[in-house]
């Protein structure tokens, strides 16, 4: 026998209590984990490969279109190296349960902007030379298991066509690599001339690349500068901020995760330290018993702490290896939505450290009750 | 036979509220190595008290115990453990086992707090269940004995680091007569083939007519001496 095995009696010497806490804390670690990496996703989820990408939107709203003449005028600029147009398309495949992000993009330019996205020769050869083709992230092509060749129909509920059809049919042209899940990219020009009214000549937004990264601020003002007095004025920023504003629009994500932690551990905490507190008080002749035999005030203490640091440590990281099997799972339905979405080994860390602290916060209160017994008065009480 | 147990002039005080309770009064006691001691008197009389103060589970409010040599009242509490731990064995009324551990890990338990080796530990725990006739009932939890065949681990626990004392707290009180009647032989045995020093606390005078030597306690005082090997003065 060893102390780590009298630790582990003492845990599971009511298995029913402690399997609920076990769960419990599991749950709430799970849920850490998961709204950690959706924090993260809307936060901070923009890559390394984004560092030298503008993104230049109507200055107005998200939502104005900007004029298709600003392509070529930006493109123009000594500043930016590549710049390419995108629009929201919308619509869904099939029902409307099945939607997700769709791009008409310019296929000239748009590989040179997401050089990380890796497309075949044969497969973007394709791409610019079929108007009606579409090219679909291998996440996306996988979900419904498009092949090379297939139509895709997209209900629209934005864009009707000249013909009056609310109905989009596409080519596939073949996949690319996309780490932000599903996307699929259609054909700007197809879509210029097949669109009618509002959108015509029009594109969501523009993203260049600019030639030397540290002078993306120079950039950013030239471009903005440009069309200051335009009645499209712009406002241009970096992807990464881009992106942190797009999330803002829903609310301070982080913030909201973090007040959802905050409500589901301090449950825990109450929940988790009444039950160590019972516990405690159940053990107080057992552990003036171990006093009794010889065992330490610090022993004694240390032992009631380190059962409590088990728990939430176990509970952790039991909540933690959930997380990470149902990440592919969330990757697949929220990684369209939100961007890439994936859990890392520092979200992990953080949660072994917060079990930590929980399991020192529950534990330190018996551990010092059990520090101060004393032999005589446990005894006594028996 | 050397002096094992000494204590001059022992007091000690509890509070009970803003009043102070004198529980012990001025006890000088003497108790030789290798005696079996009973300590008998009314409930309040402070047998426990003194029980517990040879045993260094508590410290006097004044005066001086003494055993095998060391001055419990001026050592700390971190020493006291470790003396305890080396020095005394422990036997309880209610036996004051650890329900999760069985049998065998009850009397392994104080080992933890020495530098033997697991097998070492496992060796000696087995051996003391042999002693006290449990050899066959060291996988069994607490619950899974009677009370007479628990009062035996917590004697095989008390026993398996060799102390030079005993101390036992009512050790038949939570039995029926025939199971302390054993429990008692038992004692008597370690007494006799191992040369054991006893102190017990007991109401039953059966109990301590199995004793060698009997000292009556009453209102916190040792009131008379039934023998001069064990000796008090009042």
């Amino acid at each position: 026998m060893s102390l780590f095995s009298l630790l582990w009696a003492n845990l599971l010497r009511k298995p029913t209590r402690t399997s609920l806490t076990f769960v419990s804390l599991a749950i709430a670690f799970v849920l850490f984990t998961l709204l950690q990496a959706i924090s993260d996703a809307f936060s901070g989820g923009v890559s390394l490969a984004g560092m030298d990408r503008i993104v230049i939107d109507s200055k107005y709203s998200m939502t104005d279109n900007l004029p298709l003449a600003y392509v070529q005028r930006i493109r123009a600029l000594d500043e930016v190296d590549q710049v390419t147009n995108m629009s929201w398309f919308g619509g869904y495949y099939r029902e409307p349960r099945n939607s997700f992000a769709t791009y008409p993009v310019d296929p000239e330019s748009y590989f040179d902007v997401f050089r990380e996205q890796g497309i075949s020769a044969d497969t973007l050869a394709r791409f610019r030379s079929v108007r009606v083709s579409a090219v679909a992230s291998e996440a996306l092509a996988a979900q419904y298991g498009w092949q090379p060749g297939d139509t895709i129909p997209i209900v629209q509920d934005i864009f009707p066509q000249a013909s009056g059809s609310w109905s989009w049919q596409f080519e596939l042209a073949g996949t690319f690599q996309y780490a932000g899940g599903e996307l699929l990219l259609i054909h700007y020009d197809y879509f210029n001339e097949a669109v009618v009214g509002w959108g015509k000549d029009q594109v969501g937004w523009l993203v260049g690349r600019v030639a030397d990264p540290r002078e993306v601020d120079a950039a950013i003002r030239t471009i903005d500068g440009m069309f200051e007095n335009s009645s499209d004025p712009t406002r241009s920023t970096t992807e990464d901020e881009y992106r942190r504003q797009f999330a803002s629009q829903l609310g301070d994500i982080g913030a909201i995760s973090g007040m959802i932690l905050m409500a589901v551990f301090f449950t825990i905490l109450l929940l988790t330290g009444n039950t160590a507190s019972q516990a405690f008080a159940e053990r107080v002749p057992e552990l003036a018993a171990m006093k009794t035999l010889g065992f330490p005030d610090g022993s004694v203490a240390a032992l009631v702490l380190a059962e409590a640091l088990a728990l939430c440590l176990g509970g952790a990281t039991a909540g933690i290896a959930i997380a990470w099997l149902l990440e592919p799972g969330l990757e697949a339905n929220l990684g369209g939505m939100i961007g890439s979405f994936g859990m890392s080994w520092g979200s992990a860390l953080q949660a072994l450290g917060l079990a930590a602290l929980l399991g020192l916060l529950i534990g330190a209160y018996p551990a010092l009750s059990a520090k101060r017994l004393t032999i005589v008065d446990a005894l006594r009480e028996r | 036979m050397r002096e094992l147990i000494r204590c001059t002039n022992v007091c000690k005080d509890y509070a009970r509220g803003a009043e102070r309770v004198s529980v012990l009064r001025n006890v000088d006691l003497s108790v030789r190595d290798g005696t079996f001691t009973a300590l008998m008197g009314p409930s309040g009389s402070g047998k426990t008290t003194l029980l517990n103060l040879i045993g260094g589970l508590d410290s006097p409010t004044s005066g001086e115990i003494e055993v095998d040599g060391l001055r419990l009242d001026s050592v700390n509490a971190g020493n006291l453990a470790r003396w305890r731990a080396r020095s005394v064995g422990f036997v309880f009324q209610f036996y004051n086992l650890l329900p999760v551990l069985n049998a065998q890990r009850n009397v392994e338990l104080p080992l933890l707090l020495t530098g033997l080796s697991r097998s070492e530990r496992r060796k000696n725990a087995g051996l003391a269940l042999e002693i006290v006739g449990l050899g066959d009932r060291g996988k069994h939890k607490p619950g899974e004995l009677s009370g007479g065949q628990q009062q035996r681990v917590a004697i095989a626990r008390a026993l398996v680091s060799d102390p030079c004392l005993l101390v036992c707290d009512e050790p038949t009180g939570d039995l029926d007569r025939a199971t302390a009647d054993e429990i008692l032989t038992l004692l008597q045995t370690l007494h006799w083939e191992l040369g054991k020093t006893i102190v017990m606390v007991t109401h039953d005078p059966r109990a301590a007519d199995r004793a060698e030597h009997t000292l009556h306690m009453d209102k916190g005082r040792l009131v008379s001496s039934a023998s001069g090997t064990a000796e008090a003065v009042a």
